[in-house]
């Protein structure tokens, strides 16, 4: 495919010339994604873990919940948070919309229930091990679902990397509410989807390589580490 | 805490008996062994005593003055660390009790220290074979300086070399000043660490009397059976 | 340990200066609701930075449909408007959702269709008569439809021509929903007819076997014009610094800038605004 070759070109073109305007695009991806996934460590990790360890009346019915929210279809979340920091809305007077924060707020919505509902699965198979001993020292169930997140840590960082790959793979929610301004809130996935809108395919799909490749760097580094760590602490 | 007593307790899981109207009372002193063939309630009976379990009949209470801090511990028969040093693992039970940190790396080393731990001190606990765990676990156990320790077989998983290494920890703990309940289905093993032998079979206490009197004169056929070899699987 | 700690701050340093970005972005800038059109033409990437060089005013613009960009508009979340519907724009002056409304510049619609040309519409320069042979010929036409600017155009079109072209939805009458950009890419990949106008087609690349089939009509004539989103409705409108842009827009300076944005030898767009 002819279209194929130009777009290998048009990526090394970019990459080589260290284009001024893709630097700062990648860079706002990277801060948005990577901003998201820490407020969705920091809030979803410990929901899983404390679901993971409790045991309460509709149990069963808050983990589908949490499963089904995990599809959660991006352009809705999108829309939802517009309204919300929407002028309009109740959230307007933060002029939070349009910027990279709004994003950042969309993204996180969208991978909260993927580390909550994943962790929540890595933990309780890791408490089926753990419960009894954990319960004869005498810890607490809080205290338990932070033992076990720290014990946990390896199979976490593979959780981490889904919710990352999703954020930094979504393109509905940061549209809507970014706006793709130019210079402000553009980031790899809005620029792909605005090139394409211009006709210029092989520019698009060349940015859709140099976005793979960033993603799949992220994922080896991450895994590299969590090996790494393995091999020393068991 | 001692005596611990049981009264009329019986517990049962899906229509299924599996203790059936047990009554004793375990003082202070001696090493108690339960013994019995496998299938005969012993590890159900050791969870309901150390408060793992709740009887679905009957009353189980220690009667005696209670001294504060984790006046209880029990060793499984498979050790469960977790991923971090061997140090770390048995720091964690005592920062559970509400131990300083210092105090409780200096207690920690002190007790890896008698058990023949101490070059593994920094070790990945995991990555320890069975017998070092196993070892790890009872000290762990005892830096907590229980008032009772409770052990579910605790060298069934492990070679003669590693048992016998198990049980004179478990002698020196005894001989430290903590009461000793023990599971075992090894007539070895209890003529070697009981003082008395509770004989389960069926979820009912059948037998009790002093090891040597078990042994030379077991007052029912269950046991005698058993003793000799002779007695069924459940 | 320490590569976990190194992570952690990596990560709180890149949030924080996430932050602080957003933060020192926030001094002097205002966000204009514009068509995709107009972004797509590469206009505001020509102009804007004149503009900011002169008053060291940011202006972000959101592009979209006219017809969201209206709406963006009337809920205040923008401050200035610049779309091309002069017929939806002087209805919501006069309800006083908008004020300060000036004509800014033309540009014209093409009609964009196969070389191949299976309506026989090319070559002429009557528009209504090139809608007319499509749907008799029931030839692929892919339409906006998402109450754009362009969109209303066609649709005015058609009405001249005594066509309800949505009898034909789902055969030969396409609606994308989409912006200018994507409906075109649509057409190309279809062989089917559309209305573009002329500041998307053309920078546009990927044309496959499509090319101007009707222009010059006075009925394609694509007017733009710019308004500021009435402080009285939204207090938060950033009322002078919104009114600095539209002023410049208009001035000499400004008419100047648009005048001079060429894509090759062709000059995309005339400014016309009068003081």
């Amino acid at each position: 495919m002819e279209d194929m070759q130009l777009a290998f070109g048009e990526a090394a073109r970019l990459i080589v010339g260290l284009d001024r305007e893709l630097v700062a695009i990648v860079a706002l991806s990277l801060q948005v994604s990577l901003s998201a996934v820490s407020i969705a460590i920091v809030i979803g990790l410990p929901i899983g873990a404390v679901i993971a360890v409790s045991r309460f009346p509709g149990r069963q019915m808050v983990i589908a919940l949490l499963n089904g929210f995990m599809g959660l279809p991006p352009v809705v979340v999108g829309l939802l948070i517009y309204l919300l920091l929407s002028r309009a809305g109740p959230l307007g007077e933060f002029g939070l919309l349009f910027t990279p924060a709004a994003m950042v707020i969309a993204q996180a919505v969208l991978i909260i229930p993927i580390a909550a509902a994943l962790s929540r699965q890595v933990i309780e198979d890791a408490w089926r091990e753990y419960e009894e001993q954990l319960r004869s020292l005498g810890a607490s169930l809080f205290s338990s679902a932070l033992t076990l997140l720290w014990d946990t840590r390896f199979s976490l960082v593979t959780v981490v990397l889904a919710g990352f790959g999703r954020a930094a793979a979504e393109v509905g929610a940061v549209m809507i509410v970014g706006g793709n301004i130019d210079g402000v809130t553009r980031v790899m996935t809005t620029a792909i989807a605005l090139e394409t809108s211009k006709g210029d395919l092989p520019l698009a799909l060349g940015l859709g390589i140099i976005l793979m490749g960033l993603v799949l760097a992220v994922n080896a580094g991450a895994y590299l580490i969590k090996e790494m760590a393995q091999r020393r602490y068991g | 805490m001692l005596p611990l007593i049981l009264e009329d307790v019986s517990f049962a899981v899906n229509g299924r008996t599996i203790i059936d109207r047990i009554s004793v009372e375990i003082v202070a002193g001696p090493r108690t062994v339960i013994l019995g063939p496998n299938g005969a309630g012993k590890s159900v009976l050791m969870r309901l005593c150390h408060g793992l379990l709740n009887p679905t009949a009957g009353v189980i209470a220690w009667r005696g003055p209670t001294k504060g801090g984790r006046r209880q511990a029990m060793v499984f028969q498979r050790p469960v660390m977790l991923r971090r040093s061997a140090l770390a693992n048995i720091v964690y039970g005592l920062r559970l009790a509400g131990i300083s940190r210092t105090e409780s790396e200096l207690r920690a080393r002190d007790v890896l220290e008698v058990v023949g731990l101490a070059a593994l001190a920094d070790r990945p606990a995991r990555v320890l074979s069975g017998g070092e765990q196993q070892r790890l676990a009872l000290s762990r156990a005892w830096a907590l300086g229980p008032e009772v320790l409770f052990l579910d077989e605790p060298t069934a998983s492990l070679d003669p070399g590693a048992a016998r290494d198990i049980e004179n920890i478990i002698s020196a703990i005894h001989a430290s000043g903590t009461k000793i309940i023990m599971t075992t289905h090894n007539l070895g093993q209890a003529r070697r660490l009981g003082d008395e032998i509770l004989f389960l079979y069926g979820g009912r206490l059948v037998e009790r009397a002093p090891v040597g009197r078990f042994f030379a004169a077991p007052a029912s056929a269950e046991a005698a059976q058993f003793i000799k070899g002779e007695l069924p699987w459940q | 340990m320490a590569i976990m700690r190194r992570l952690a701050t990596t990560i709180v340093v890149m949030v924080a200066a996430l932050s602080v970005s957003a933060g020192w972005a926030a001094d002097r800038f205002i966000t204009v609701s514009s068509t995709t059109s107009t972004e797509n033409s590469g206009l505001f990437k020509h102009i804007l930075p004149l503009f900011q060089k002169k008053t060291g005013i940011q202006v972000r613009v959101v592009a979209q449909g006219t017809g969201q960009a209206l709406d963006m508009g009337k809920r205040g979340d923008a401050d200035v408007v610049f779309v091309h519907d002069k017929a939806k724009e002087l209805p919501l002056v006069k309800q006083g959702w908008f004020i300060g409304r000036h004509d800014v510049m033309y540009n014209d619609f093409v009609l964009v269709g196969p070389k191949a040309d299976p309506a026989k519409a090319a070559g002429g320069k009557d528009i209504i008569e090139a809608f007319r042979k499509i749907a008799a010929a029931k030839a692929p036409f892919a339409s906006r439809g998402d109450r754009s600017g362009t969109h209303s155009a066609e649709l005015r079109l058609w009405k001249a021509a005594a066509i309800d072209p949505t009898s034909g939805k789902g055969s030969w009458y396409r609606e994308t929903g989409s912006g200018m950009g994507a409906t075109l890419n649509t057409a190309a990949a279809m062989n089917a007819y559309a209305l573009t106008d002329r500041g998307t087609w053309l920078p546009f690349k990927n044309r496959g076997d499509l090319g101007i089939v009707v222009e010059g009509d006075k009925r394609l004539f694509n007017q733009y014009g710019i308004m500021l989103v009435n402080p009285a409705k939204h207090p938060n409108v950033k009322r002078e610094l919104g009114q600095a842009f539209i002023d410049w827009v208009i001035s000499p300076e400004g008419q100047k800038a648009i005048a001079d944005y060429k894509i090759g030898n062709d000059q995309l767009f005339f400014p016309n605004a009068r003081k």
